[in-house]
């Protein structure tokens, strides 16, 4: 038992250290840490380096902290030292051979600096070790602390990161209404002050700690006990609410902000669509930027003042762009949908790949302008008024999303939905059961098609240009990663998988670089510890917790999923 | 059977299937005709033919090489390993940087190219082995269990991580491939002038194959991969360690890829981490091609493949008149693998898979 409890601390340890060698061996540490948290105190490349230790302590000492703490803060400690390991061993090769640099294009000088703290080699070493080996006993030491106060304290740290993290937000909404100056005292170029750091930890520590203790148990029965018209009224107010919050929106946050709520809206707009294909039918279609292409292609062909267009008005050309794509929905859908899922998956994305080389070849250039592709589209314009600013399309986005959400849900609780749902579980029921296979999957093709083609439209107009480039396999894979980290056929996960992987890396300028690195392990490690995903639908939750049962009802012992460490 | 009854039976998507497949062949037949006895666009010699079709057959001998890797992991798993071109893309990458720019600095390339391509090999099948262990045993040993499509999105995840993993390690930048001297230029034979390269990287492949076919019929271990690929619960009860088989049969793939990524950054002299995503995708329609799950339908829809790729373009797309065939490389080789998958999703040589639950 003792042993065990020790060797599972160094395991922890020395893998956390790895994945702390590897941020820093490809330079997410030197990245981020020009991006300032606290101004002068934290940045988030130490926040990266150092986290990492006291999570891995907080791993490797269990609930028998509170009965044994020295045991668990040397257990800590271990860990901590174990986490610096792999570190120190790349400060001494990089030290002993500064030619590393030639290989390794990402252990600089700068890289070494931070990781020594520029105290040199030898000494740095020693501090390193010394502070991961705090962190950890940091991390081992906060199973002390009753739940009660933990829960707060953890809390609170939470919302201060994640408010120096996204400090542009606040920061472009204090513009629109407070003095430069003011807002100084609070904000950095980057990052936020020491003081409004404490303020807001302060204000979330409060907060947290009276809902802690204002009656966690009287709050739980009253949501239990609250009578239906009492649940309909609250959810008038909510919605009342929430409609005006998102009426007036783009006017408290700012032009800047809202090109970036403007870009998560024409992703959640595709993922929607795809989601009605993959969430609903379980059809995994990787081509699905094609679609996008499409409809972004023949909005800009119909509309541009150029020589290749036809120089229509907006509202003329949104029809036909969504017409073409369905149709090409169909067409591409025709040939391919009798195979099963992962060869679908494969087949798309070769047609995906078509059209971008076809596109981008010599021969379709004298039509749609090859890699130069088509510039000056028209701008849409609604009763006179020309839709042109990011606020503006801000409304444009949210009516198609809101359409889009419509008709999702609309389908999902009606026959379609059904069908769809049957032919996902098991292809060869559902026809047994009067299903026709071609057309119900067609009919999500289709429907999936149009809407990327009605995101594709929005997104030319907006651009006021198309290049082949806007429309590779990336917005695929984007795409897809969002409804699968939001939740597979869940209509509020779609929308806060758009805003968590495309709005947080729009915020967060230096993620740019590190954006896919991140969404491959995101897709891995949702697959492995949540495969519902961050909002999971009713019923997906629900099968994906039935399947052990199912495997025991059959006589299968069901794998027990190994955890990741 | 009347025709009326005939007609009812058939399906309308049967009907657009048979129109799509006379439009493709009538299109074929055309742009061969039109080139060969009508002389549509540019004039070839018999020596453009003969490179046209040697480098086709060492490309094929290269997709060949890498879809080994897809067809071994199918044949196991049935899952298609999405990330397998990554295996491909660190093999390369790593050879080339941490081994072959001082090989090439130091000259040693140049006085010893055999054992410099040893040690390029042995690195770069190294690499390859360990990050194929690592992604089967994070990403998709624990999800053995779970419904198809997770593995898959795993393995997308997988080979986006890696990707951006070595562009972390090594930059994003293009970087030279290192070749010896005595590989450059032409050589004769029979009275051909033929790249040395590409004569070079066919035996190459060649011998590789044969000796991963001798591997899998006549060692142990290649009895233990067909039997878990047969059935993995007899096999266990033969006392197969089944877990054990698997990682075998990645390590395997990815070994075949090792050594394709020598002989391809051979071949086209650089490295990048975007490198590869095409050469998987295009191996995996060789697998499939040849018959996915049979190794040596892999070999030959990767020569199949190779071939087309570098005689289409000339032979039938410029029949037809079109502007720029070369750029359409990709596009015939995507194409075929649609109509492949659509058409005889058997393959060549294989079951039929595509249509059926594995």
């Amino acid at each position: 038992m003792q042993t065990q409890q020790w060797r599972k601390a160094i395991r922890i340890g020395l893998l956390t250290g790895v994945v702390v060698l590897l941020t820093c061996m490809v330079g997410m540490v030197e990245t981020f840490n020009a991006r300032d948290l606290i101004v002068g105190v934290l940045t988030l490349g130490q926040v990266l380096l150092f986290a990492p230790a006291l999570y891995a302590g907080y791993l490797a000492t269990g609930n028998d902290a509170t009965r044994k703490p020295v045991s668990a803060l040397l257990r800590g400690i271990v860990t901590g030292l174990c986490v610096a390991l792999p570190v120190i061993g790349l400060i001494v090769v990089a030290t002993v051979w500064p030619d590393i640099r030639k290989y390794f294009v990402n252990i600089s000088p700068a890289l070494l600096k931070i990781l020594t703290f520029d105290q040199g080699a030898v000494t740095g070493s020693l501090m390193l070790a010394a502070v991961m080996a705090g962190m950890a006993a940091l991390g081992a030491l906060l199973h002390v602390i009753p739940l009660r106060f933990r829960r707060p304290l953890i809390i609170s740290l939470a919302v201060t990161f994640g408010f120096s993290l996204f400090s542009d937000i606040p920061l472009n909404i204090a513009n629109q209404f407070l003095e430069r100056t003011v807002v100084r005292n609070y904000f950095g170029t980057k990052g936020i002050t020491p003081i409004a750091a404490i303020i807001v930890f302060t204000l979330s520590l409060v907060v947290a700690l009276y809902w802690e203790f204002s009656g966690r148990e009287a709050r739980v029965h009253r949501q239990a006990t609250i009578t239906p018209a009492q649940r309909s009224r609250n959810r008038t107010i909510v919605t009342v609410i929430s409609a005006v919050v998102l009426l007036l929106l783009p006017w408290i946050i700012g032009q800047y902000i809202s090109n970036v709520v403007d870009q998560v809206l024409t992703f959640a707009l595709m993922a929607l669509g795809l989601n009605i294909v993959v969430g609903f039918a379980g059809l995994l279609d990787l081509g699905y930027v094609a679609f996008f292409a499409i409809g972004a292609y023949v909005t800009a062909l119909m509309t541009s003042s150029g020589n290749l267009g036809m120089g229509q008005s907006f509202w003329v050309a949104v029809p036909v762009a969504v017409a073409a794509s369905t149709l090409a929905g169909i067409i591409l859908g025709v040939p391919v949908l009798r195979l099963r899922g992962d060869y679908l998956a494969i087949v798309t994305l070769g047609f995906g790949e078509i059209i971008r080389v076809l596109v981008v070849s010599d021969l379709l250039k004298p039509y749609i302008g090859g890699a130069q592709g088509i510039t000056q589209v028209e701008r849409p314009s609604i009763f006179g008024y020309d839709i042109i600013s990011p606020q503006a399309f801000y409304y444009l986005l949210l009516a198609g999303v809101l359409l889009a959400l419509y008709i999702s849900s609309r389908l999902r609780d009606g026959r379609a939905g059904r069908r769809w749902m049957a032919l996902r579980e098991d292809e060869d029921v559902a026809e047994a059961m009067g299903i026709h296979l071609v057309n119900s999957k067609l009919m999500a093709f289709a429907i999936g098609a149009a809407l990327a083609g009605l995101a594709g439209a929005i997104f030319a107009s907006r651009i006021a240009s198309v290049f082949p480039n806007s429309f590779n396999l990336l917005i695929s894979i984007n795409v897809l990663a969002i409804i699968i980290v939001g939740g597979l056929g869940s209509l509020p996960g779609v929308i806060l998988g758009a805003f968590v992987l495309v709005g947080l890396p729009e915020l967060l300028r230096e993620f740019e670089e590190y954006r896919l690195l991140m969404y491959g392990v995101l897709l891995i490690v949702m697959m492995l510890v949540r495969p519902e995903g961050l909002w999971p639908s009713a019923v997906r939750r629900r099968e994906l917790h039935a399947e052990g049962e199912i495997a025991e009802h059959e006589g299968i012992q069901p794998e027990p999923v190994q955890p990741l460490m | 059977m009347t025709l009326s009854q005939r007609l009812k039976e058939t399906d309308w998507i049967d009907v657009i299937l048979w129109l799509f497949r006379a439009v493709i062949i009538i299109l074929i037949v055309v742009g061969i005709v039109r080139k060969l006895f009508f002389g549509a666009g540019v004039a070839y010699s018999t020596k453009d033919w003969l490179d046209f079709i040697t480098s086709g057959l060492s490309q094929g001998g290269l997709y060949a090489l890498i879809a080994l890797g897809y067809t071994m992991v199918y044949g196991v798993l049935f899952m298609i390993n999405f990330a397998h071109g990554e295996f491909f893309m660190s093999g390369a990458m790593t050879s080339a940087i941490l081994v072959g720019a001082t090989l090439d600095s130091t000259g040693f390339l140049d006085s010893q190219p055999l054992i410099s391509i040893i040690l390029l090999i042995f690195v770069s099948v190294l690499t390859s082995m360990v990050v194929a262990l690592l992604t089967e045993r994070i990403a998709y040993r624990p999800l053995r269990r779970a419904p198809r499509l997770v593995p898959l999105i795993t393995a997308i995840g997988a080979s986006f991580f890696w990707q951006n993993l070595f562009r972390g390690f090594f930059g994003s930048a293009v970087k030279p491939y290192p070749v010896p001297e005595s590989l450059e230029g032409r050589v004769n034979i029979m009275g051909f002038d033929f790249l040395k390269v590409r004569i070079v990287v066919l035996i190459a492949s060649i011998i590789a194959l044969i000796a991963l076919y001798l591997f899998v019929q006549k060692t142990r271990t290649g009895k233990a991969i067909r039997a878990v690929a047969e059935d993995k619960d007899v096999a266990t009860l033969m006392g197969i360690d089944v877990d054990r088989t698997i990682a075998i049969t990645f390590a395997v793939g990815a070994f075949m890829a090792g050594i394709a990524a020598v002989l391809w950054g051979m071949t086209f002299k650089q490295v990048n981490f975007t490198m590869g995503f095409v050469p998987g995708i295009k191996a995996f329609t060789a697998a499939v091609l040849g018959g996915i799950g049979s190794i040596p339908g892999a070999a030959l829809g990767g020569f199949f493949l190779g071939l087309i790729e570098a005689v289409g373009p000339p032979l039938i797309l410029e029949g037809l008149n079109l502007p720029g065939v070369h750029q359409l490389k990709d596009v015939i080789a995507f194409t075929l693998l649609v109509l492949v998958l659509i058409f005889r999703p058997q393959g060549i040589l294989g079951e039929k898979m595509a249509e059926k639950k594995a």
